[in-house]
């Protein structure tokens, strides 16, 4: 009833949609890294958008099925095989006992989500199943999984109604330069006129510290009227932080639930599908938007899915 | 509530500030405005994070849009005068000063006050600290109010780990380490109530908003209260917080 880790690749973990509700008690929210590919996969497996996926980053994972499953995979193409054989992001595929999941090599972005038919047995922590490394919260022992783990399948099937029309278009497409729109606040007013035309004029591009803590760019220092210290406020997932020195810090899922730092603006979740995906070396620009706006898209995006749900009523 | 701003943190939060300082009124209006948000009707509320001067409020605008939530939050905070606060709740916290293994640097802490570890110990058990906010890890509190005679730079090099439950002091902050992290604080003795436990319904027992009081107890009481909170929990000592504290 299980899969076995061969290899764990680079940072496999368990995440659902996070943990909501503890923030108030220091507990980082964690979840994944863009929610609505994770709900892709999810209804492609035909389970609840937030029922808890593997997040995969650079190399994914090798992994033996112990039992035959249907599986889903979206957001960044890192290259799926199964027993050697290429097999298509974005579909529901039904994996036999004794088969192989095997990830050869990134292609297209940086994070993938593999979705199990019937959700995977991992106890649920403060109402989620999200692994918070750092504390040691929740997922596969508060960890990343590591060669030899066994992640049981609550209800594991065959096959699924209309596997034939479980299939999307890939969603990520590589750029030369990526746009992340931002709306702006809670601390703009901390900076300059110039150090605000700085951040949405120039381009930034995204450093290898980058983790599920957050990005960090390198580019034109933001100029502070005064400094980049504040009195301890909440972070929410897409804030940009930016210290003293100038440079932007991009908040994310394992963020600590508060932070002194003045923080510029906050990237909207519509986009968060496209934060995800960054890589080192990845050039970045910021526009700002209106949070109506924001908000309309935001609710287009789950309108979207809702429809698509309809495949498992 | 003529200082209150709110303040953009995204799509789906805003951040309601109250003040741009550290104080006991500020955060008293913060608790006041989360307990009377917590008995509102105001729809899609998804969580809300207290911290030193401001609530950030986290929605869901699938069922409140910006425009509306503004106009319910600011309507609630109209009315913040007619809603009764209950009082804020102390909570005793058991400590087991000085000692090798539980407080290995009281000794230190009480030769840079210049007092003797007796004196140190009854200055950090007279006062009701308040818990301003909770970060960093899981149930790591925020207090304020310490006594400024027995404050205490970090230590110059920090430890890989301090168990669970030290009770510490940096500069003029003391607090207790829900988990074992390391640190630089000088420990001056540990709890033996477990501030944070996965397996516990409640997993993280204190709160912003409410107050911590420190009580001195023997390796003995130690003992009885680390084994209770073995088998399953001991009841922490709570009562409603006196008007002006002490």
């Amino acid at each position: 009833m299980s899969i076995t880790v061969l290899n764990p690749g680079l940072l496999t973990t368990v995440q659902d949609q996070g943990r909501i509700g503890y923030q108030q008690f220091g507990v980082s929210v964690s979840g994944v890294m863009d929610p609505r590919s994770a709900a892709l996969a999810n209804i492609l497996a035909g389970c609840g958008q937030g029922e808890a996926v593997l997040e995969c980053t650079m190399m994914g994972p090798q992994l033996q099925f112990d039992k035959g499953n249907v599986i889903a995979i979206t957001g960044g193409d890192l290259g799926p095989t199964l027993d050697g054989k290429a097999i298509p992001n974005y579909q529901a595929v039904a994996v036999k006992a004794g088969q192989v999941l095997k990830f050869t090599a990134p292609k297209a972005g940086c994070r993938a989500f593999i979705a199990f038919t019937g959700g995977l047995d991992i106890p649920v922590t403060m109402g989620s199943r999200s692994t918070y490394m750092k504390a040691k919260i929740g997922g596969y022992q508060g960890r990343k999984l590591e060669k030899g783990d066994v992640i049981g399948f609550r209800a594991p099937v065959d096959t699924l109604p209309r596997m034939e029309d479980r299939v999307l278009s890939p969603e990520f497409v590589p750029k030369p330069v990526y746009t992340l729109r931002v709306v702006m606040g809670p601390q703009d007013d901390y900076f300059t006129d110039s150090g605000i035309d700085t951040f949405l004029s120039q381009t930034y591009t995204v450093t290898p510290e980058f983790d599920r803590m957050g990005c960090r760019l390198d580019g034109p220092a933001i100029a502070h009227k005064e400094g980049g210290d504040i009195i301890s406020d909440g972070i929410a997932f897409g804030a940009i932080q930016v210290p003293s020195a100038g440079t932007p810090i991009i908040m994310l899922g394992d963020r600590q639930t508060t932070g002194g730092y003045t923080k510029i603006a906050t990237v909207i979740t519509a986009d968060f599908r496209i934060l995800a995906q960054l890589k080192a070396g990845d050039k970045v620009q910021f526009v700002k938007v209106p949070v109506e706006y924001a908000q309309g898209l935001l609710l287009a995006q789950r309108s979207a899915l809702k429809a698509l749900s309809r495949i498992n009523a | 509530m003529a200082d209150v701003r709110f303040l953009l943190t995204g799509d789906t939060s805003v951040c309601v500030e109250f003040g741009n300082e550290i104080s006991e009124p500020i955060n008293a209006q913060i608790r006041a405005f989360n307990i009377a948000l917590s008995k509102s009707d105001i729809p899609g509320i998804v969580e809300t994070v207290p911290t030193y001067r401001s609530l950030m409020v986290h929605y869901d605008p699938e069922v409140i849009r910006y425009a509306l939530l503004m106009d319910k939050l600011k309507g609630l905070l109209g009315q913040l005068d007619k809603i009764t606060i209950p009082p804020s709740e102390v909570l005793e916290i058991p400590v087991l000063y000085g000692g090798e293994e539980m407080g290995p640097d009281l000794k230190f802490v009480a030769e840079h006050a210049g007092k003797t570890e007796e004196e140190v110990i009854k200055i950090h058990t007279s006062t009701e600290y308040l818990i301003y906010m909770l970060g960093f890890t899981p149930g790591f509190t925020y207090l304020g109010g310490m006594d400024e005679s027995i404050a205490t730079p970090r230590l110059k090099t920090p430890r890989v780990k301090i168990p669970a439950g030290s009770v510490g002091i940096a500069g003029s902050q003391t607090g207790v380490y829900p988990i074992d992290s390391p640190g630089g604080w000088q420990l001056i003795g540990r709890t033996p109530v477990r501030m944070y436990d996965a397996s516990r319904e409640t997993p993280i027992l204190p709160q912003a908003g409410q107050y911590i009081k420190f009580y001195a107890i023997d390796q003995g009481e130690f003992d009885k209260i680390a084994a209770q909170e073995a088998a399953g929990g001991y009841a922490v000592k709570r009562h409603p917080r006196k008007e002006g504290g002490k």
